[in-house]
Formats: structure tokens, C-alpha cells, sequence
């Protein structure tokens, strides 16, 4: 972009948007000030920044939050979001590939199903789905929760590995198909690796459906030893009510991951959430 | 380079099946597709119209769910305020995010700083967020401490516990986190402008708001679809911050279609009366969706 001039207006402009920015800002403090404090603190001077710090708190919502701990909650988390998304890269892509590749009405007429299915709101599905995988025994353990994100999400998924293959150049491909290697081979050794950047955009923005997803969660997993982040923080701020201080540790808890996640993988997540605009 | 290809194709590539990739390889998420969206769509469709309580046999009964939910004042609260939240916050927060958008498109130093943090919050769990909030709006909260300490202590009042405040601050804190989403939206859009014409309107001494209205806005049409969608679906299917803030409450005064699919599904047992929320839910999103879309395109036509 070429450097527009800066001019006092501009400067104006710019403080103007610092000091929205710090307003902003604001309930990060309190988040951080208020999950150091000790109860007493929290109580009578909540908004200054504890001296020392009192880290009790987050041990606490580490081990006892949420009846099994914060932390067994971020490993179930940690589980349930690499399982459905690395079955979510694998699956929606060879469908995509298989879309976007076959020209005919019926590729088109899968490709705007999925698409439908992406507005289509996954609570009127998730009725009939509940009753089903409670049959198979599938409610209230890591697989069934894995098998679910991965069927809710395959629409976005689809959607996006289609756009970006139909605009990719078929002739690597037909040449390594021309040298008779077998399809999958072909697949896995020159096609997806030329996938990876929407590999990169689709794992960040599914990664942080998955990890922050309550709805769904909460009626599959609550409860169980098996729930995620949401759930448990969840759970332990009804326990802890007006207990700001340890509410907010667990708060911390839940967002801090994400949050340091945000910074390395910022571009990603935006290329995501943008495939539509440019699309 | 199509016609090209002939030439270097070999003769048996031409054979029917080997060069189709086979749908086989589609099938895993082909079968997602049907087995976790189209076919139980359909059953939930289905017992809208039953008093299925999730075990035994479904019974048909009509539109008695539907007639149920128009007697009940809870039932039509929930409707109420899912529409008047969804609007509020598509209005909201697709303003403020092309307000931040055009100010942070260009020549301020820190633009990439403050972008990222407006769009941080995007990022986090709605349900945390919400807690967060809710300690700033509770009685003892920052909200009261800060009115009380400039001196309009008048207006303190318990935000999360007044039937009039409590829906409107479950709208701030959605507003707060996804505004930052339709910024980097619109900024996706304004990456599409060229210097050359913008500098142009510049030169020629047109007015920002002939700016604005002829060279950017035209320009900003796909992103705005693509936003008003995206903000229209948080919208409509607002739960975790509801969870968090009110629990429905006061006096069901923050009740919408999820916390009702949800309370009268999965706690009450009622799976019959629970879909037809979730129906009700699906057809005003497809309704509203599809309005917003037609007119949009419209407007991106004409612009």
C-alpha cells in the first residue's frame, strides 16, 4: 500500500484509536487483576492490581474446577481438537479433491448441499443425533464427540478445500497420473502437499470451532470425565459463584491457550474467516 | 494449454475411469453429509410435529408444539429477544467493524497492532468471554464502581438482574468480541481498491463522504454480504453468552431459541416441543438469511 501522507489530522486519527483501544482493552485487565487476587481483594478493592500477585487461585481451578480439574479439561480439549481436525483435513479434503476435480451435475449438486449444510443451524440436527449416538453409546466419550465434530464440521471444510483446488492447475497430477502412480499415492505425495495453504487456514479456524464449541459439548460431554474446556469452566463457575477470583483463574485458563495460539496463527484465522469475501 | 493436452496425452488415458477421480474417495465426507445434516434435518423437521420425549415411540400431533409456543409468554419472550438480538447485532456490529475497517485501512502507524487486538477476542471461547463480562455488569461490579466514581451513582443498578438491562448486555459483549470479525472482513474488502483510483479521488478534491459513497462502498459490497451473514448466524443462535451472563433470566427476560432448545430438549426431556424450537429456529434463519442475501445483491448490483 503506498504510504499515504501523515498529517496532523492523521496523528489526531491515531490517538483517537489508541485510546479506543485501551478501552478496549479494559476487561483483559480485570481478567488478569482480579484471577491474582485474593478473595478479600476481589471483594474490596477488586480494580487495583494485586501486590504481591496471589497465584492460589489458578492452582485451584487447575485441580479442582469443574469436578475433575481445568487441566484434565484442557487435555480432553487438547484431545478432542487435534482428533477432529486432523480427521476433518483428511476426509474433507479427498471429498473436496473428488468435488472439484469431477465435472458433472451431480458434483454440483453434492457441492451446494454442503454448502446449504454450512447455514443450515446444527441444533434442529442435533436432537435426532443425540437420541442416535446415545444408542451406539456414543455420548459422553472422547469418540463419540470426535465422530460428531467431525460430521458437524465437514461442510465449512469441504467448502473450503473446494474453492481453493478448483484453482489449482491440474498438470502436476496428470503428470504423476500419466507415470501410472496409483491414485491415493498420487493424492498424498503431489496433491496435498500443494494443499497446504488452505490445509493451514481450514486446521486454525476448525481448531478454534472445536476448542471453544459449548453447545454441543455441553450436551454430550457434560457431566463425564471427558469434558472440554467450556464445559468444565462452565461447571466450576456454577459451583463458584460470586467467587470472582477463582472464576476469573478459570476464565484465564480457558482463554490463555487460544489467545497465545491467536498470535502465531492470526493470518490463518483471518484467510478463514475471508475464503467467502474473495470466493 | 487445453489444446495442448491432446498432444500429449497418451492413448489409454483416455479411457473412461482412469483419469475421473472415483467418488469413493468422496465417500467419508459424503456420508457426513448425509448421516449428521440431511438425515437428521429431516427427523428434526419430523418431530416438531410429535411429542416425542426421546425413548419411546414419536406421536404425530400436529401443529400443537407451534400452538404451544404462541400461549407461552416464555416461549414467545425467547422468539423476541433472539430476533431483537440478531438485529441489534448485525446493525452493531457490522458498523462499528467498518467504522475500525476504514480507519485502520491506511497511514496510522500502529494499524497492524490495533487490528490484531480488535480481532483478538474473535479467537476466544464465547463462554469465557461471557464470564468475564459478567462480574463488569454484576451489582458490585467495574460497571457500578466506575459510575459510582464519577459521581453518577444514580445510575448504578443491578444490569444482569433488571428485566430491562439484561437482554442489552448480552448485545455489548457480543458486540465486543465479534466486531473485531467484521472489521478484518471489510479490510479483506478494502484491500481490493487501488491506490491509483483512491489517491485519484484525493487530487480531484472530492468530498470524503463522494469518497466514501462512489469509490469504497461499491467496492466494499461482497464484504458486506459475506459480514451481515457471518454476524446474522452468530446472531441468531446466541447461547454461551446467555449462559454465562443471565442463565435466561431475570424473570426469563434473556431467554432465546437456543436456551430453549436447549432447556426444553436436554433438561426437561420435551424432544417434540425442543425440535419445533429448533425448526422455528432454522426457518427464521434461512428466512432471514436468504431476505438479507437477495437484498444485498440487489444493492451490490445497483451500487
Amino acid at each position: 500500500m503506498a504510504a499515504a501522507r501523515y498529517t496532523r489530522a492523521t496523528l489526531v486519527r491515531e490517538l483517537g484509536f489508541v485510546a479506543v483501544a485501551a478501552i478496549f482493552c479494559v476487561p483483559f485487565y480485570l481478567l488478569v487483576a482480579i484471577a491474582l487476587e485474593t478473595t478479600a481483594q476481589a471483594d474490596t478493592t477488586p480494580l487495583a492490581f494485586p501486590r504481591p500477585p496471589h497465584f492460589g487461585n489458578f492452582s485451584t481451578a487447575w485441580r479442582t474446577g469443574g469436578q475433575f480439574g481445568l487441566g484434565h479439561a484442557l487435555q480432553s480439549s487438547l484431545i478432542i481438537t487435534v482428533s477432529s481436525v486432523a480427521g476433518l483435513i483428511v476426509l474433507g479434503s479427498l471429498c473436496a479433491y473428488t468435488i472439484a476435480r469431477r465435472k458433472s451435475r451431480l458434483s454440483d449438486v453434492v457441492y451446494i448441499l454442503f454448502v446449504l449444510a454450512i447455514i443450515l443451524p446444527f441444533q434442529l440436527a442435533i436432537i435426532p443425533l443425540f437420541v442416535e449416538l446415545r444408542h451406539l453409546g456414543l455420548v459422553g466419550n472422547y469418540a463419540g464427540m470426535i465422530v460428531l465434530n467431525i460430521g458437524l464440521l465437514m461442510p465449512l471444510t469441504v467448502f473450503l478445500y473446494t474453492g481453493f483446488i478448483r484453482a489449482l492447475p491440474r498438470d502436476y497430477e496428470e503428470a504423476a497420473r500419466v507415470d501410472g502412480a496409483r491414485l491415493l499415492r498420487t493424492y498424498a505425495r503431489i496433491v496435498f502437499p500443494l494443499l497446504r495453504p488452505i490445509t493451514g487456514t481450514a486446521a486454525v479456524l476448525l481448531a478454534v470451532i472445536v476448542w471453544n464449541e459449548f453447545f454441543v459439548a455441553l450436551i454430550f460431554l457434560a457431566g463425564s470425565r471427558y469434558q472440554t474446556l467450556p464445559v468444565a469452566l462452565y461447571t466450576f463457575a456454577g459451583d463458584y459463584t460470586a467467587r470472582w477470583n477463582l472464576v476469573f483463574a478459570g476464565v484465564a485458563i480457558a482463554i490463555a491457550p487460544l489467545l497465545g495460539f491467536f498470535v502465531f496463527a492470526q493470518r490463518e484465522l483471518i484467510r478463514g474467516f475471508t475464503a467467502g469475501v474473495k470466493g | 494449454m487445453d489444446s495442448l493436452r491432446p498432444l500429449v496425452k497418451p492413448p489409454e488415458r483416455s479411457r473412461r475411469g482412469v483419469r475421473q477421480v472415483p467418488w469413493l474417495l468422496a465417500l467419508p465426507g459424503v456420508a457426513a453429509l448425509v448421516a449428521f445434516h440431511l438425515v437428521p434435518v429431516g427427523f428434526g423437521a419430523y418431530y416438531a410435529f410429535t411429542s416425542w420425549n426421546g425413548l419411546t415411540h414419536a406421536s404425530w400431533v400436529g401443529l400443537q408444539n407451534f400452538r404451544d409456543i404462541v400461549d407461552d409468554a416464555t416461549a414467545r419472550g425467547a422468539l423476541l429477544h433472539t430476533l431483537e438480538l440478531a438485529g441489534s447485532f448485525v446493525a452493531l456490529a457490522n458498523g462499528i467493524g467498518l467504522a475500525l475497517a476504514l480507519g485502520l485501512n491506511r497511514a496510522l502507524k500502529t494499524r497492524h497492532l490495533l487490528r490484531s487486538l480488535f480481532f483478538a477476542p474473535v479467537a476466544l471461547s464465547p463462554l469465557a468471554i461471557g464470564f468475564l463480562w459478567s462480574w463488569i455488569f454484576a451489582y458490585q461490579g467495574a460497571l457500578n464502581r466506575l459510575l459510582g466514581s464519577i459521581g453518577l451513582s444514580s445510575l448504578e443498578r443491578a444490569w444482569l438482574g433488571d428485566p430491562s438491562t439484561a437482554l442489552w448486555t448480552i448485545l455489548v459483549v457480543m458486540v465486543w468480541q465479534f466486531s473485531g470479525l467484521a472489521m478484518v472482513l471489510y479490510l479483506a474488502g478494502l484491500q481490493g481498491i487501488s491506490d491509483d483510483v483512491y489517491e485519484a479521488t484525493l487530487v480531484d478534491g472530492a468530498s470524503p463522504w463522494f469518497r466514501f459513497r462512489k469509490v469504497v462502498l461499491p467496492l466494499l459490497a461482497p464484504a458486506l454480504t459475506v459480514s451481515a451473514t457471518i454476524t446474522l448466524i452468530i446472531g441468531m443462535r446466541a447461547f454461551d453468552q446467555v449462559k454465562a451472563l443471565t442463565n435466561g433470566g431475570p424473570v426469563a427476560a434473556t431467554e432465546t431459541l437456543s436456551t430453549q432448545i436447549y432447556s426444553q430438549t436436554f433438561a426437561l426431556g420435551r424432544f417434540g416441543y425442543g425440535s419445533a424450537f429448533a425448526l422455528l429456529l432454522a426457518a427464521l434463519l434461512a428466512v432471514a438469511a436468504l431476505t438479507q442475501l437477495a437484498l444485498l445483491r440487489r444493492n451490490e448490483a445497483r451500487l
